[in-house]
């Protein structure tokens, strides 16, 4: 089997995730579909690095990996404290900035 | 053995064995699914469960690609830690708040579905293009020693830089939670003395109710329930008492309050004259003892009196 197969699964799941970010309303949802992107990319990160023979590529899924927690937990925290304020999850009801 | 022998040695390695081929042509169909289901599905608690699915998927190949360091973190950190994280949310927020249909873009799925397919066009067919002939150098010369070693070599002395900022990146989104978890609380804290003085203020009912279930609208042993059979309980052993003669006042019956309506209904049991001598009312059914013996009880009224406190025990 062809290595760059694990690339073309990792478009995939990369596109799928960017259309769950499009057409969800809720935000919990979108996060988990950012979720997924980030997993496509820390795919092709460890795919590369197996092609290219260096274990740089599994550093950066590594630090990409912190990153993404760092950034669920900064997120959720900002989706709790909306919902205290406006009842709701779902990003159509945070258009504040356009009134 | 220097390292350039070790690069080439490892060059000629294809590094794809069959079981991986079996398990990448099993795994990746369900990755795929579970990834489109994830979006797909209406209920979000869904698909979180169907992302942790996916996530263990992608760690599998993590591990079949020659990372078990990066496949174990993805399963402990993602899932394990995050995803408990997406659904502990969830339940705080509400399981319920499912997505609105409503599209406040017009035609906004529709672009969606077509960008995504353009999307996915743009990023697979230009790597398929560019596939070769499928040779991969293999990570089995960088690996040597252990995986764990060698990545954690490199993290401790080329990347030690890039390890010190994401640490400090961890610190300030930690302080960042907690800033805005943060809820000050107005005017200080509320003791016990403060709810009672406001629960005794404001009047309403200052003992605990009786249980779910009991036709009663007070505790108190002067005050009678009501039997499944619509008359008044007497004080001992659940006997029906006899009702007055007058009909005593309703509501001065239901509450039990005033000084002749509830006592008035004259259980033997009760103690008798503790409510006084029962002005008028009802007749002197307040002396003690004074309903056993009366002889001509009046059911009709006692039905009355009995459904009125019982619509009364119910509203409440």
């Amino acid at each position: 089997m062809n290595p760059a197969n694990y690339l073309i699964l990792a478009a995939m799941l990369f596109t799928i995730g960017t259309v769950g970010v499009l057409v969800r309303r809720n935000a919990i949802v979108v996060f988990m579909s950012i979720e997924l992107m980030l997993n496509a990319s820390n795919l092709t990160l460890v795919t590369f690095s197996r092609i290219r023979g260096t274990l740089d590529g599994q550093i950066m899924a590594f630090f990409v990996m912190v990153v993404a927690a760092a950034e669920v937990v900064i997120g959720l925290a900002i989706i709790l404290s909306i919902f205290r304020t406006r009842r709701s999850a779902s990003v159509d009801d945070v258009n504040l900035l356009k009134y | 053995m220097t390292h350039e022998t070790l690069l080439t040695a490892a060059g000629a390695i294809t590094s794809t064995s069959t079981g991986e081929a079996v398990t990448f042509w099993i795994l990746a169909p369900v990755a795929l699914l579970t990834a489109i289901g994830m979006v797909l599905v209406r209920s979000a608690v869904h698909s979180a469960l169907l992302l942790v699915a996916n996530l263990f998927c992608v760690a599998v190949f993590y591990m079949i690609q020659q990372a078990p360091f990066l496949g174990f973190v993805q399963i402990i950190v993602y899932a394990g830690a995050i995803m408990v994280l997406f659904l502990f949310v969830l339940m705080l927020v509400g399981v319920d708040s499912s997505d609105s249909l409503v599209e406040t873009i017009r035609g906004q799925r529709l672009g969606a579905a077509i960008f995504g397919l353009g999307f996915a066009g743009l990023l697979v067919f230009p790597i398929g293009s560019a596939i070769d002939d499928g040779s991969a150098k293999g990570l089995d010369a960088a690996n040597t020693g252990g995986n764990v070693q060698a990545i954690g070599r490199l993290l401790f002395t080329q990347y030690v830089f890039v390890f010190e900022a994401i640490s400090a990146l961890l610190v300030v989104a930690a302080i960042g939670t907690m800033v805005l978890g943060h809820r000050e609380r107005e005017g200080g804290r509320i003791t016990q003395r403060d709810w009672m003085q406001r629960r005794f203020a404001e009047g309403a009912q200052v003992t605990p109710l009786p249980g779910p279930g009991v036709y009663a609208q007070h505790d108190s042993a002067n005050t009678l329930g009501l039997l499944p059979g619509g008359g008044l309980a007497s004080g001992i052993g659940g006997i029906p008492a006899v009702d007055p003669p007058g009909p005593p006042p309703v509501d001065g019956q239901a509450s039990g309050s005033s000084p002749e309506g509830g006592p008035a209904a004259g259980g033997p049991g009760r103690p008798g004259g503790d409510t006084g001598p029962g002005p008028s009312g009802s007749g002197g059914g307040g002396d003690g003892g004074g309903g056993g013996d009366r002889p001509d009880p009046d059911p009709v009224d006692a039905n009355d009196s009995a459904l009125a406190g019982a619509g009364k025990g119910e509203d409440r």
